[in-house]
């Protein structure tokens, strides 16, 4: 080690303090570490340490509350938008937000996600799109794509057994309850860095009243997809990327321009090559 | 005067992902040979190389590199 670059003055670059010194349970390379750190980087860089209120979701990470280093609520699986729903109308002036996997977000919890979102709510939602269920064993989740194996999909989805894949983050776009809606992923520092931006805005609306945020990341899931994390971030742009396309799909309550109906409506299942 | 840079890993908290090995522009970070109390093969430091960018930081999924930079 260089002593004379490691001193105080000359850090660019540590964990944040609003993260916990607790290690995190995820599996090497997971996308939920990331993200966590991004949310709790934008939490201290607002200076909201303090009046944020985060509401954890069931799946991988349900253990959210033991990482953050701020205020937590648990919901039932599922029924995180309500509960921030309720949060946030009974004390409106503090940051509230919800981090979710698809399973949770996805799947059993699509109704209150989209109630939440179609009333307008001023929370700020993350959303983290692995493409399977992680926690309970690498099962097919809602948005898994056609062809891609899971534990319960082992020949690859199947559109006539197991329906088609779903893009949850477009539908809420169409509502007119949303204020931002945007999809990123946090698999390279590029990524991390527009990632980062996107959650910061996302945060930053709550001020404007306006409506709700949404943020998806597209992650890994290296255990799920049994695959290394270089692999799986690789077999992610090459699969996950080209159905879920990065980038800004609702900016200051309007469409992205260029994202039109052919965008909106899934025309072909969203498939593996 | 050219910028020097230089990370310091925790090593018992990395969990050996090696995303941070593809991020680094120039090449200066390997997993070890050696494992941490975990059994993980951490990342290490094997050039004297670093310019300090913090690209291996930003995405490193458990936040266990510190980057520090100066001017020498």
């Amino acid at each position: 080690m260089n002593t004379d670059i490691v001193k105080p003055e000359n850090l660019v670059y540590s964990r944040t303090k609003v993260l916990t010194d607790a290690t995190m349970h995820y599996c090497p390379g997971c996308g939920h570490g990331t993200t966590h750190r991004i949310v709790a980087e934008v939490i201290e860089e607002l200076g909201i340490q303090d009046q944020t209120v985060g509401v954890a979701p069931v799946g991988c990470s349900v253990l959210a509350y033991n990482y953050f280093d701020v205020d937590f609520q648990e919901a039932a699986h599922g029924r995180a938008p309500a509960l921030a729903t309720a949060v946030k109308r009974l004390n409106p002036n503090l940051y509230v937000f919800t981090y979710q996997g698809d399973g949770d977000l996805a799947a059993i919890g699509t109704a209150e996600t989209i109630h939440a979102a179609n009333r307008g709510e001023n929370i700020t939602m993350v959303f983290v799109n692995n493409g399977i269920y992680g926690m309970t064993g690498g099962q097919m989740a809602p948005t898994t794509l056609v062809g891609m194996k899971s534990a319960t999909t082992p020949y690859g989805r199947n559109v006539e057994l197991n329906g088609y894949p779903l893009r949850l983050t477009e539908i809420l776009a169409t509502l007119p309850g949303t204020y931002f809606v945007t999809r990123q992923s946090v698999h390279t520092p590029a990524a991390v860095r527009k990632a980062k931006k996107a959650i910061k805005q996302a945060f930053e609306n709550q001020k404007l009243k306006k409506g709700l945020s949404f943020v998806e990341i597209v992650s890994n899931c290296n255990s799920g997809w049994k695959m290394t994390p270089v692999q799986a971030n690789k077999w992610m742009e090459e699969n996950m990327f080209p159905n879920y396309p990065i980038g800004d799909i609702k900016v200051e309550g309007k469409l992205v321009e260029g994202i039109g109906l052919d965008r909106l409506v899934v025309s072909s299942p969203l498939s593996v090559k | 005067m050219a910028v020097k840079g230089e990370i310091v890993i925790d090593r018992e908290r990395c969990k050996g992902c090696a995303v941070c090995v593809g991020a680094c522009p120039n090449a200066v970070i390997a997993l070890s040979k050696n494992v941490n109390s975990k059994g993980y093969n951490y990342a290490e430091a094997v050039k004297d190389e670093c310019i300090g960018c913090a690209s291996c930081a930003i995405v490193c999924p458990d936040g266990v590199i510190s980057v520090y930079r100066a001017k020498l």
